[in-house]
């Protein structure tokens, strides 16, 4: 176990270096890329003085390894990503760290309430498909989880903000869900909520389809194993066998499913965070790219590919946990 | 589903006719797994529905002209005056424009007509550059092995540990967004899931008695993996590529939603789809209508998606459920 471990934390470490590697190249290898910036940067209007002044100050003059170097430990004035530094804007020099901290929050709310929701409705209808099979029920929810699993999300969010938000403003007046903005939680933990909850619906509905598509799936071909049958013969009541016997290695691709699900939401929630305002981790990168403020960008991709890699590792060991027929080596 | 699964569902075992009659045991005839699924496939109603719908959205994308010819209106062409309120809205669905007009007074019936050329031209071709990519890949790692797997294996992390939507949209911020740029995007980001079931497929297909029957004939790695493996890991290929296609069309929609993908003025139901954002609460059509577009098109790919996977591997909870 130890061992695996070991290995496992190194290939993770591994992989993020080689994620930094192509993520940085792409940005700052480009012959035109840094030049071009600073002329951005520094407006339209400016001098090659001031172009030159922008390009020393973020340090664009230097050789694409010594800025490498620079972003991966950090130089003389700031510290690197390996000190636990993203670094610091380039628009207006706050660091990235205190950047992402105010947006983790807005962006850890919106994956929570999601991620309970999507495993609440893809589980239960999934296990109530696969106990009933070929049933009006089990028709009836593999019908709305293949609807939703072909709807993509912004079409999702924007006919929800139709329907939801303005027709029913407009012709019921109640105004249920407001269209954008976020409220945080120790203020108001109501607004909190209805803030977010059309934007919870958008992000759960396509993983929640999946996750009924899976569940029923697995949940079907662990029914028909021996030991089931075993189970059910020696007078088990259907529950305890459903439950007990079947739900739990019917659970292991769902758990791993999971797992990457959530890593994947932490800059993976960028559709609906911008089509209902709120200012979290993917809402921001996309700012930052119009910005080209290319270290809230690289800072926040390396975040997100972090959890990526952290996500997969803990399914890995939770895998083992949940199976014990799975080795680990 | 192994290729095993595919290989053991012979005709006898399936559904041959074991236990009938005399007068029905001269029907017995070899069918070939694949002539199996093309059968199962085809008394598959949905999926043949939407194979129906998918031809229709094919033939609606070669003839989007004919749309602008009908309505005698062209895909870019702003009508100021007819095509806009007084005060400069859209107008709504009339004898005039079927579907309504967009903030910019086009037919939105002619844009999604000329939007569905884009939507499958790009789902087709990436989905194929994203499965050619991955089949080479998983084929080399998994046929060479050591050096070759470890590295191709490696990069596949690599793809599946960067975040997709964030770096599609930083790459298309640093290269002018096109629809060259898109299909490289998606391509690039796609492969990796291809190359690990084709990977894994490979590594049980490699022991087997013809592969090492063939090498002892002399045949060079090219020839065993091309013309002796890659058949055989076909048909799970194939259901990986139908249920690619609708997932591509999504993401470049979204792509184009977020602004970096198809640009204005080329019709995109995407970007339509952004367009109409500020639009929705004074022209309803402008969101509803290129959305159905893209739900039906989605659907429609799902459903027969579906289809192809169950009748490749008819297993029991399929069959039964």
């Amino acid at each position: 176990m130890a061992r695996f471990l070991v290995r496992r934390v190194l290939l993770g470490a591994l992989v993020l270096w080689l994620v930094s590697l192509v993520v940085f190249a792409i940005f700052f290898v480009d012959p035109a890329g840094p030049d071009a910036l600073a002329h951005r940067l520094a407006g339209k209007n400016a001098t090659v003085q001031m172009v030159a002044q922008v390009k020393h100050r973020l340090g664009l003059d230097q050789s694409v390894p010594v800025q490498y170097w620079h972003f991966l430990w950090g130089s003389s004035q700031q510290n690197g990503l390996l000190k636990g530094s993203l670094g610091y804007s380039f628009q207006n020099g706050v660091s990235v760290n205190s950047i992402v901290k105010q947006a983790f929050p807005i962006t850890l709310s919106l994956a929570i309430g999601a991620a309970i929701l999507w495993l609440a409705m893809g589980l239960l209808s999934g296990i109530l498909s696969a106990v009933r099979p070929r049933t009006m029920l089990d028709r009836t929810f593999t019908g709305i989880a293949l609807f939703f699993y072909s709807l993509p999300t912004f079409v999702l969010g924007s006919l929800l903000l139709l329907s939801l938000y303005y027709y029913l403003t407009k012709y019921a007046h109640l105004q249920w869900f407001p269209a954008t903005g976020y409220v945080n939680f120790t203020d108001n933990p109501g607004d909190w909520a209805r803030h977010l909850v059309l934007p919870w619906f958008t992000l759960a509905a396509v993983t929640a389809a999946a996750y009924t598509r899976l569940t029923r799936g697995s949940m079907l071909d662990v029914l028909g194993e021996d030991y089931i049958r075993t189970a059910r013969a020696k007078g088990l009541p259907e529950r305890r066998v459903v439950f007990r016997h079947a739900l739990r290695a019917a659970l292991t691709p769902v758990v791993t499913q999971f797992g990457i699900d959530l890593g994947t939401l932490v800059g993976g929630a960028i559709v609906t965070e911008k089509l209902f305002g709120l200012p979290g981790l993917g809402f921001t990168a996309i700012n930052a790219i119009e910005g080209q403020d290319l270290p809230v960008i690289l800072g926040i991709t390396m975040l997100a590919a972090t959890a990526i890699v952290v996500a997969n590792l803990l399914v890995d060991v939770l895998y083992a946990v949940l199976d014990p027929r799975v080795r680990l080596h | 589903m192994t290729i095993g699964d595919i290989v053991s569902a012979t005709p006898v075992s399936e559904e041959g006719p074991l236990g009938v009659g005399p007068e029905g045991a001269k029907k017995i005839e070899g069918r070939s797994p694949w002539r199996l699924a093309w059968e199962r496939l085809r008394r598959d109603r949905a999926a043949m529905i939407s194979f129906a719908v998918i031809i229709l959205i094919a033939l609606v994308a070669i003839f989007a002209p004919l749309f602008a010819s009908i309505t005698g209106h062209g895909v870019d062409t702003q009508y100021n005056t007819i095509g806009r309120t007084p005060d400069g809205l859209p107008v709504g669905p009339s004898g005039k424009f079927w579907l309504g007009t967009d903030d910019l007074g086009r037919d939105v019936l002619v844009r999604i007509a000329y939007g569905a050329r884009i939507s499958l031209f790009i789902g087709v071709v990436a989905t194929a550059i994203t499965v050619a990519i991955g089949t080479v890949m998983g084929l080399a790692a998994g046929y060479f092995g050591k050096i070759v797997d470890t590295v191709i294996t490696r990069l596949i992390d690599i793809m599946l540990a960067i975040p997709f939507l964030l770096f599609a949209i930083s790459l298309a911020s640093i290269f002018q967004p096109s629809i060259k740029i898109v299909i490289i995007v998606l391509s690039i980001f796609s492969w990796s899931s291809v190359a690990r079931i084709v990977r894994g497929q490979v590594l049980s297909i490699r022991e087997r008695e013809y592969v090492e029957a063939a090498r002892a004939m002399g045949a060079g790695p090219w020839r065993i993996m091309f013309i002796d493996i890659l058949p055989n890991v076909l048909a799970p290929l194939i259901v990986y590529t139908t249920l690619l296609i609708p997932v591509t069309i999504v993401a470049e929609a979204t792509l184009s939603f977020l602004g970096v993908g198809v640009q204005a003025p080329t019709a995109d139901w995407g970007q339509m789809i952004a367009e109409s954002q500020n639009y929705y609460e004074v022209a309803w059509w402008f969101l509803v209508f290129p959305s159905l577009a893209l739900l039906i098109t989605t659907l429609a790919f799902n459903i027969f998606g579906d289809g192809v996977r169950d009748a490749f591997d008819p297993r029991a909870d399929r069959l039964f459920g």
